[in-house]
């Protein structure tokens, strides 16, 4: 894609429809595709079939919008999430589309402080001044946002929420005890119920065994992607990746699969050929911990601007989203929701207790991803990510892993101090 | 010539190194447009290496620095140089404050930086001193010969600073304030000295190291360890560039 020329289309006359803040959703258009033409665009020795997705930030605000609305006229429901504990297979099932709402940006902060407590997690805080500022084409059209119970700072927002957007709650339980496990199924079996009254459609085996396995495969491509990046030398930035597994959350699932393995094509031609982002010595870094909601490229960008390259993402909107799969063909609606309950509840957020299985999972990722480093990182006012890493630095330790924590925000104003630490980092790890 | 050149947020410190040894160095204050003031001050050594570090590194590596490495990695080049036997720095600067730990070789194993307030920096210590009225100089030599302590609770320079003047207005002489200012960096050093681990020998470094309060406090609160202050520790950061620009 032509650096100079990129720019995310407006669309004036849809956003008004939508009851957006045109004026100011339009300032803000230009921000970002300012800083994607920065961030992204100026990669040396990009995959070629990147060029998709930078498709798809062009028309972050416009395609993929009128996508959606084309899908709600046929009375598919638009249902928006901030959570990979969302049962995706099941709205699939009903025809319905999930997408992942904005809730990475400083933009729209100062719009919900002026409601939610000032220290809260910026990504709730982010999410919700996009609704409140109509900046988010996303958010105007769902026909309702599914809400969990994650975390204190989430589970009280959604009750202020819901009196600007329709929002359901779905409770996810605290322990992984055989009663939680139970209560966990009568959730989905609950979210089903809603799915179904809003579509108008009854989510049946053969439609369930359909999307689970549309959503395998989205998965299984980016397992592959993540597998490929491995390689050493890598073949594609961190950055790269992100934005990749960041498009996941809003594309349509069959096509971004198809596309994702496209680009692994590539991939594997890059690799026979020895071709390196961005260069053959460059250190490797494993990022864990919160997810990075898109715009948040700010890590990623500190890390690759100072020479790394960013091999593996323990996150949410990295391996933690993909990384489990669910049984296909499966025979009656009890054995699949049963099925699904246990794929879901292998994802191992830090909002559980205990929570043994992610430091294991956080030193496995380390040592398929061949990095160097880990960095773990967590969002301002995440408590459970925030205290969670007290034992991953212990086991990192243990392990004679270089380790180092970052808590930030999304404003800029610890760029500089954060720039200082990473590269002080890299230094330690070249010795 | 090899010259390292530490452009910190108070200051700019020039060392210059000649047969592994420290032939000049220059301390001035960082001003507008540091690049140029650097390019002043490394005039007399020409032709040399530049190694930068400090906040304003990658600005003066777009000029004429042929590498730039971090404070952490030039404060302990610095350190491990003139005190080899220190497996612990303390760097506390300007702008931010750094606790250090090295391997025997004097390699960075592991360190600590506060976040982006200024809390625990030398920027905190001067609004204090103005508060108090104090020239900086007399500032920790005064509260050193303080005997009492008052407590101060917040560690941010806005809050701190409302705690000192509500103290001066409960009729506490400044000097046992000024003694509780130090206190308070002191506590805040140690903390994050038991975040990172320490050895028996630390060191300082940094302007704030020139403070005689600031270091007596923490070598009380540590039982068994050795607390060492280089002879000039401002120098420090520039010290391990210039160390650096002769190893390449």
């Amino acid at each position: 894609m032509n650096a100079e020329s990129f720019e995310i289309k407006a669309y004036p006359e849809m956003w008004k429809e939508l009851g957006m803040d045109v004026e100011r959703f339009d300032k803000m258009r230009l921000m970002l595709g300012e800083i994607y033409r920065k961030t992204y665009l100026t990669q040396k020795n990009r995959p070629a079939r990147m060029v998709y997705f930078d498709g798809m930030i062009a028309e972050l605000h416009g395609g993929r919008i009128k996508e959606l609305l084309a899908a709600k006229t046929e009375g598919r429901p638009v249902i928006g999430t901030f959570c990979v504990y969302i049962p995706e297979e099941v709205v699939l099932a009903a025809g319905g589309i999930c997408v992942g709402l904005c809730g990475g940006s400083q933009g729209s902060i100062p719009d919900a402080e002026k409601i939610l407590p000032r220290n809260i997690c910026p990504m709730v805080k982010s999410a919700f001044g996009f609704k409140v500022g109509r900046v988010c084409p996303y958010i105007q059209v769902v026909d309702f946002v599914y809400g969990e119970t994650t975390c204190d700072a989430k589970k009280k927002t959604w009750e202020i929420l819901d009196t600007m957007v329709p929002t359901y709650v779905m409770e996810i339980p605290q322990m992984k005890k055989q009663s939680d496990r139970e209560m966990w199924l009568h959730e989905v079996k609950e979210f089903k119920a809603k799915i179904e009254e809003v579509s108008g459609r009854e989510v049946t085996v053969e439609g369930l065994n359909k999307a689970v396995k549309v959503m395998n495969d989205k998965r299984r491509a980016l397992q592959r992607l993540n597998t490929l990046r491995h390689t050493k030398p890598t073949p594609i930035s961190g950055k790269d990746v992100l934005l990749v597994e960041q498009i996941a959350f809003y594309d349509e699932p069959v096509r971004f699969a198809t596309q994702v393995n496209e680009l692994c094509d590539e991939l594997e031609q890059r690799i026979a050929a020895g071709e390196a982002v961005p260069g053959k010595d460059a250190v490797r870094i494993m990022v864990a911990g919160v997810p990075m909601a898109l715009p948040n490229w700010k890590l990623h960008n500190l890390v690759e601007s100072a020479g790394a390259v960013i091999v593996n993402e323990e996150s949410c909107i990295g391996t933690r989203y993909y990384k489990d799969l669910m049984a296909e063909d499966g025979k009656d609606m009890e054995t699949i929701l049963t099925d699904l309950t246990r794929r879901y509840m292998n994802i191992d957020c830090s909002c559980f207790t205990p929570n043994d299985e992610r430091i294991e999972q956080v030193l496995k990722e380390f040592r398929e991803s061949g990095a160097d480093g880990i960095i773990h990182y967590s969002l301002q006012f995440c408590h459970t990510y925030n205290i969670e890493e007290i034992r991953i630095r212990e086991a990192c330790a243990k392990a004679g892993i270089p380790y180092m924590f970052i808590e930030s925000d999304y404003s800029p104003e610890d760029v500089g101090q954060i720039q200082t630490r990473v590269e002080a980092f890299l230094e330690q790890i070249r010795g | 010539m090899f010259v390292g050149v530490d452009l910190g947020s108070r200051a700019i410190k020039l060392s210059a190194m000649q047969g592994g040894k420290l032939v000049d160095f220059k301390i001035r204050e960082s001003g507008f447009e540091p690049h140029r003031q650097v390019q002043e001050m490394i005039q007399e050594y020409e032709p040399c290496s530049v190694v930068a570090t400090g906040y304003g590194r990658h600005l003066v590596k777009e000029y004429f620095a042929y590498e730039v490495i971090t404070e952490i990695k030039a404060h302990s080049l610095g350190i491990h140089a003139c005190l080899p036997e220190a497996t612990t720095v303390v760097d506390i600067g300007g702008q931010d404050s750094k606790v250090i730990s090295l391997n025997a070789r004097g390699q960075v194993i592991n360190f600590q930086m506060n976040d982006k307030c200024a809390a625990g920096t030398g920027r905190f210590l001067e609004i204090m001193a103005a508060s108090l009225a104090y020239p900086l100089g007399e500032f920790g030599p005064a509260a050193l010969e303080s005997d009492q302590e008052v407590q101060i609770n917040s560690m941010c320079t806005v809050f701190a600073e409302s705690e000192v003047i509500s103290l001066k207005n409960r009729g506490v002489p400044r000097q046992h304030i000024a003694r509780a200012v130090h206190a308070s960096v002191a506590d805040r050093i140690l903390s994050m000295l038991n975040r990172v681990g320490y050895g028996d020998t630390i060191a300082f470094s940094g302007g704030v190291a020139n403070n005689p309060c600031i270091v007596e406090m923490v070598r009380r609160r540590l039982d068994n360890v050795q607390v060492i202050v280089p002879e000039n520790p401002s120098i420090i950061g520039a010290l391990g560039a210039s160390i650096q620009a002769g190893r390449a």
